[in-house]
Parts: structure tokens; sequence; C-alpha cells
């Protein structure tokens, strides 16, 4: 298992991601899935534009995501999977259950939601769902960065 | 005589704002930069920030980092309107700026990218 860290954060591939987990973890890739990203070369440029040389930055939508996933699993280098929301994490778990691990990194305020912790903001809806999927086999967790400790779903209901 | 040039710094936390503080503190001049801070925001509520930062005046983003959520930001929204982005702020540049409010959005961005890292020196 090549991929180390499977993170929903609303800001995609930013500081926290590239420079808190990707460095720390020494992983030779990110693959970005994300329908808008994936379907936007000017905004790829952009992702990449954060990512130092050493890391390569892929970007797939949802569907490549599914297709390409065991490629990434299968790679000898290790990497980050990462979405903007928990819908896209949730469908591509869905269609490949070895996405067994699930890293809440960042998702802020919006309508509906509320503050679980300081970086993690969730309507009641999504809480439920997210302890769903921690039930059904997926550990879910909240971290924004390794230096500070997981908090385990469960534990915000 | 058109209207002066605005400056929208958005930074990671408070930084922006303490910036801002700072330049009107040592030039005097008030109202000419709007902070903007990426905290408690996904990506599209930064660009809706840097959107009501700018609105209709013409306009110069400072960024702090030349990557990252506040740049990309910066980006989308400077691509809907036609405002230059620079990145890397410092003092410097903005107390330029609030100077050179006068000259075209593009040339106040070619402007202070020159100041800035004109003042980044190691004094012997």
């Amino acid at each position: 298992m090549t991929v180390v860290l499977h993170r929903i954060d609303d800001r995609l591939i930013h500081g926290q991601v590239v420079v808190g987990w990707a460095a720390p973890l020494g992983v030779g890739f990110i693959a970005l899935v994300d329908d808008q990203v994936g379907a936007s070369a000017w905004e790829q440029d952009l992702y990449r534009m954060g990512v130092p040389s050493s890391v390569e930055a892929i970007f797939t939508t949802l569907a490549d995501g599914v297709r390409r996933y065991p490629e990434w699993v299968a790679d000898s280098r290790r990497g980050i999977v990462l979405t903007g929301d928990i819908e896209t994490m949730a469908g591509l778990r869905q269609a490949r259950p070895e996405v067994s691990h699930i890293n809440l990194g960042g998702l802020h305020l919006k309508p509906g939601r509320r503050e679980r912790l300081p970086y993690l903001y969730l309507s009641d809806e999504e809480l439920k769902f997210l302890v769903a999927m921690d039930g059904a086999g997926a550990a879910v967790t909240a971290q924004d960065l390794p230096t500070s400790a997981p908090v385990p779903i469960r534990a915000l209901t | 005589m058109s209207e002066p040039l605005r400056g929208v710094v958005v930074s990671h936390g408070d930084i922006a704002h303490a910036m801002v503080a700072a330049v009107e503190q040592i030039s005097g001049v008030k109202g000419a930069l709007v902070p903007v801070s990426n905290t408690g925001c996904d990506r599209g509520s930064i660009v809706t920030r840097i959107g009501e930062a700018v609105a209709d005046h013409p306009a110069v983003v400072f960024v702090d980092l030349p990557s990252g959520s506040c740049l990309i930001a910066a980006m989308q929204r400077a691509r809907d309107g036609q405002v230059p982005v620079v990145t890397g702020v410092n003092l410097p540049m903005l107390i330029d700026f609030v100077f050179h409010r006068d000259l075209s959005p593009e040339a106040a961005a070619t402007r202070v990218v020159k100041a800035g890292a004109d003042s980044i020196k190691q004094p012997a």
C-alpha cells in the first residue's frame, strides 16, 4: 500500500498538504481527485506551482480517479490522494473499498455547518454520514497536521 | 483624474491586517490597502472575500506566498477581472504602492515587484 494518506481538504493542494504532510511522509506524488480541477488545465497549472519538483502532481476527475486508483496503490512511490469534499472521497471509497483510512484535514464554514474543530466545520448530516462511513470500515479521523493528535470522527458526535 | 488604485493584501492568518496597519503607521496613507485573511475559508470563500475587497475598483492584489490557497484564489479573481497579482508581499512594496496609486494596475504591479525585490539585502 503506497497511498499513505487519503485526505479531504477543501483548499486542495496548499501549504498544509505540501509542507505539513507531503514532506514528512516523503511522498512522491499527490493525486488530486476533483471534477472541477480535473477538467481545467489552467487550474492544474496553478496548483502545480505549489508542488516541489520532487513530487508529481496528478489531477483527475472522480471517474478517472476510480480508474487510476490501483495504479497509485501499485506505485513504488508513497503518495497522497486528496479530494476537496466528502462526496468525492465517498465516491472513491464506494468504488474502491481499499480506501480504508480517511483524514479530514480542512472543511470550512458553509451554510448549515457548524464548528466541530477549528479547522473542521460539518453539518449534522455530514457528521452522521462520516460516522456511518467509519462504522462501515473506513477509519475516519480529523487531523490537520501530523504534529496534531488525530480525532476519531465518533468523538465529535 | 482616474480613481487611485486600491491594494488588496491577501494572506494566511493575520499577516495582511498587520501589514496594512504597519504601512498606514509608517506612511500616514490610510484606506489605500484592504486586508484579506484566508482564515476559516474554503477555496470559494477566499475568492469571494477578494472579490468584495476589490469590488469595482482598479486594483492590484498582493499575496503572501507564490503558491497555495491565497494565490489560487487571487488568480481566479484576477482572471475574472483583469486585476494583476503580485506574490511575496512585503512592507517596502506596499509602502511604494501607496505613493504610486495613480499608475495603471499593470504599471503599479511591475513597479512594486522591483521595489519589493530591491528591498531584500544582506547588509555587511
